[in-house]
């Protein structure tokens, strides 16, 4: 039997209940929302059920959404079925006050340094990951700097005259 | 006569104790390749433990991408795996065009094909020819330099440049190819599988380097399964997930190729696998340019698709015409609005498997872009391929992973 | 509309002296058996001609200056034959790539390391500006923290770019006082990058 979007949903939902919601199926991948401590019970279910069989991790990104009041930091989980060629997506979200997530590195190796990334740009704290700090960005930074509020340039530049650049 | 001083050297405190020297390789190095940082602690030749330090050269490509429209977003793509740039073009292009629902015409396809896997050629030519210069054997590298050249011509007379491409359109080219760019094509398909053999025949059996290189850095296929290999590097390890084939795009369908395969995942087998895709690459190539030649009269003129919103018009209307100049502005300034949407693409790029993960909100950026970027993932395997290994083997390793540092900290 | 190609229709009959040049002897006074000229002068012919250059590489214009150093466009035939990694070897630093913040110190220090005289070209619109990249992440320009001498523009250069630039070069190196790198200007501007 192959392996349907709708077969997926029903497990989850059979497991996990209210805690996986926000089902929809977007340019034929599965999309869903996970409750926010219940991510890597979700992972570990994909990962083990032999009908469902989700063992490589494709992508693992942060997403900052200034407006949700409450759900500011969003984790995206993209997980692939090499063998029945199924792609799923899935996000958690967390608070700007209270960024924490737990942590993937333990069933995927490839999440170590993807956390690591998310942490490096949005702040989110992964508990349980073994080195959490920066990778792509200077140690010394103070800010996570792909949150929306802060801006793209470096602000302390003195040589570049704004008016130029349209920002004047 | 000679007479030996005994010199009492003071050893420092605990020195008996800590047995292992610290190295520190990069970030200015030459076997890098790039800016990586690797803090070695090494038992005489041996590793005990190395830790990567990356970042060298982050640019901020997501940040950069939320402040540009579509078309803008390409010349930032150019700069992921700046080896074979037209790779990541056509797979952003490709990403916008199923945000769009965007269907190419087959000619389209074909062209996309070829363009693709010169790039790919062009990727593993400097990758293979440079685990050469890290064995000691300088000649391969310059020779097949020389064959690059040819392929840079024949990017050059479809967009205009020869490294960073930013090549094609959303739904196509923006020109034709002439037909300069297909003598070059044919002059290029004659010329360089003698070239390719004899780089082969130089390294393939060549007992030096078969010694220096088989069983330097394995990997088995569940460990790289689980840290998220693609690609040569995966394939080279036992697993035949080729994008082209599993999630084809671009009618990848229609072409007739087989995927290497190696065994045990080491430096000799990821140097086969790209050798043999190669070949591979240039078996789609020939195939891909008589299935052009098969289209004549109006369809040979063919090279777009029907996009008006997001297809930049003729050159000779934008400097005579006012609406087109008008229009070409608005397209290019992002005056149109992107449909609301999340999509996820991805395609088989030099390295493996490149996804992109767009957001679009509805405005005239992306609201969120991000690069699944290959290099970054499998080069968190390193320590684990390399310790235990010689300092010389880990200098292999690292260049047969074909680590670009554009890709890699984006 | 295709534009016209005139892609090499007519090909020109290839001259040997075309593409080789002799050096002009400077300036001087010769007699049987000797020859005296300002030592400037000798010096700086003996320097241009066999520069070594310490390949900076990072990014895209690194691919580009392979290019430059494989048969197609030589960069061995300007005596740069020799292509050294040390610092302490080295007479020109081409820093080629985007320079970030993180990497910063790291080019100081390279820079910091040479021994005088030591030239600088700063190959592509990242080193020379930050190029394209006007984010927090990226050092807007190497001149913010080492001196540069030659700066050579695009995205990348092409090869013939960059050898323009190394041709440049070239000509400050020969034309260089013996005693520039002990006069106060020179101090003045090691002094303004916060080098002793």
């Amino acid at each position: 039997m192959a392996l349907t979007n709708e077969h997926i949903q029903h497990r989850l939902t059979e497991k996990f209940g209210d805690l996986v919601s926000n089902f929809s199926v977007l340019y034929d991948m599965l999309n869903f929302e996970v409750s926010t401590d219940q991510n890597l019970k979700v992972l570990q279910f994909l990962y083990d059920e032999a009908d469902l069989n989700f063992q490589f991790l494709t992508d693992l990104c942060g997403v900052n959404f200034p407006d949700q009041i409450g759900r500011e930091l969003a984790v995206v989980y993209h997980l692939h079925n090499l063998q029945d060629n199924v792609r799923i997506r899935f996000k958690v979200f967390t608070s700007v006050a209270s960024p924490d997530v737990y942590t993937a590195s333990k069933l995927f190796s490839a999440a170590n340094w993807m956390e690591r990334e998310t942490y490096d740009f949005y702040g989110i704290n992964f508990i349980g990951h073994s080195n959490l700090k920066r990778i792509l960005n200077v140690d010394e930074m103070d800010y996570f700097p792909l949150r929306k509020e802060y801006p793209l340039e470096d602000q302390t530049r003195i040589d570049k005259d704004d008016q130029m650049f349209g920002r004047g | 006569m000679t007479e030996h001083h005994q010199h009492h050297i003071k050893l420092p405190e605990g020195s008996i104790e800590k047995q292992t020297t610290t190295l520190n390789v990069g970030p200015t190095h030459p076997a890098t390749h790039g800016v990586f940082q690797n803090i070695m602690e090494l038992d005489g030749e041996q590793i005990v433990s190395t830790e990567q330090t990356v970042g060298y050269i982050h640019r901020a490509f997501e940040k950069l991408a939320e402040r540009r429209p579509l078309y803008q977003v390409t010349p930032i793509t150019d700069r992921l795996n700046y080896c074979s740039s037209p790779l990541n073009n056509m797979g952003w292009h490709l990403t916008c065009e199923k945000l769009l629902g965007v269907k190419t015409p087959k000619r389209v396809d074909y062209l996309r094909i070829i363009i693709m896997e010169l790039a790919r050629i062009s990727d593993h030519l400097i990758c293979n020819s440079i685990v050469g210069v890290d064995t000691g054997a300088y000649t391969g590298f310059l020779y097949v330099m020389q064959y690059r050249e040819l392929i840079y011509e024949i990017y050059e007379e479809v967009c205009g440049s020869r490294l960073t491409t930013n090549i094609g359109r959303i739904g196509g080219f923006e020109r034709n190819f002439t037909n300069t760019a297909f003598t070059k094509l044919e002059k290029f398909l004659k010329e360089y599988p003698k070239v390719l053999k004899e780089f082969q025949s130089l390294f393939a059996r060549n007992r030096i380097f078969m010694e220096r290189t088989i069983g330097g850095g394995a990997i088995s296929a569940e460990r790289a399964l689980n840290y998220g290999f693609t690609g040569p590097n995966l394939r080279a390890a036992g697993v035949d997930y080729d994008v082209r084939v599993h999630s084809p795009y671009s009618s990848y369908e229609d072409f007739n190729f087989s995927i290497p395969v190696g065994k045990t995942g080491d430096n000799y087998d990821r140097f086969l696998v790209r050798n043999e895709e190669m070949w591979q690459s240039l078996s789609i190539i020939e195939q891909a340019y008589k299935k052009v030649q098969e289209f004549k009269g109006a369809d040979a003129e063919i090279f777009h698709a029907d996009v008006p919103e997001y297809y930049l018009p003729k050159k000779e209307d934008v400097y005579t015409k006012m609406e087109a100049l008008i229009w070409h502005f608005k397209i290019i300034m992002g005056e149109v609005d992107l449909p609301k949407g999340e999509v996820y693409h991805s395609i088989e790029a030099g390295n493996g498997e490149l996804g992109f993960y767009l957001i679009s909100d509805g405005g005239r950026t992306p609201f969120r872009l991000h690069f699944r970027r290959p290099c970054f993932i499998y080069y968190q395997a390193y320590p684990e391929l390399v310790t235990g290994g010689m300092l010389s083997d880990a200098i292999v390793t690292m260049s047969s992973l074909n680590l670009i540092a554009g890709e890699l900290d984006a | 509309m295709s534009r016209p190609v005139r892609f090499n229709t007519h090909p020109i009959e290839a001259k040997l002296s075309d593409a080789i040049s002799v050096a002009e002897a400077p300036d001087g006074y010769a007699g049987e058996g000797f020859f005296t000229a300002r030592l400037s002068d000798v010096v700086g012919l003996a320097r241009k001609n066999s520069l070594w250059p310490l390949p900076f590489a990072t990014s895209c214009c690194g691919i580009e200056f392979m290019a430059t150093m494989g048969s197609h466009y030589d960069l061995a035939r300007f005596g740069s034959e020799r292509v050294g990694f040390s610092p302490r070897q080295c007479d020109l630093l081409m820093v080629m790539g985007t320079i970030s913040k993180k990497m910063g110190p790291v080019l100081r220090q390279v820079y910091l390391q040479m021994a005088e005289p030591r030239w600088v070209l700063s190959v592509g619109a990242c080193a020379c500006s930050g190029g394209i990249f006007d984010t927090y992440s990226v050092l807007q320009g190497i001149d913010q923290i080492i001196p540069v001498d030659v700066y050579v523009p695009g995205c990348p250069p092409r090869p013939e770019a960059i050898l323009d630039g190394f041709m440049k070069i070239q000509e400050l190196v020969g034309l260089e006082s013996i005693r520039r790198r002990n006069s106060y200007q020179y101090k003045a501007l090691m002094n303004s990058y916060g080098i002793e």
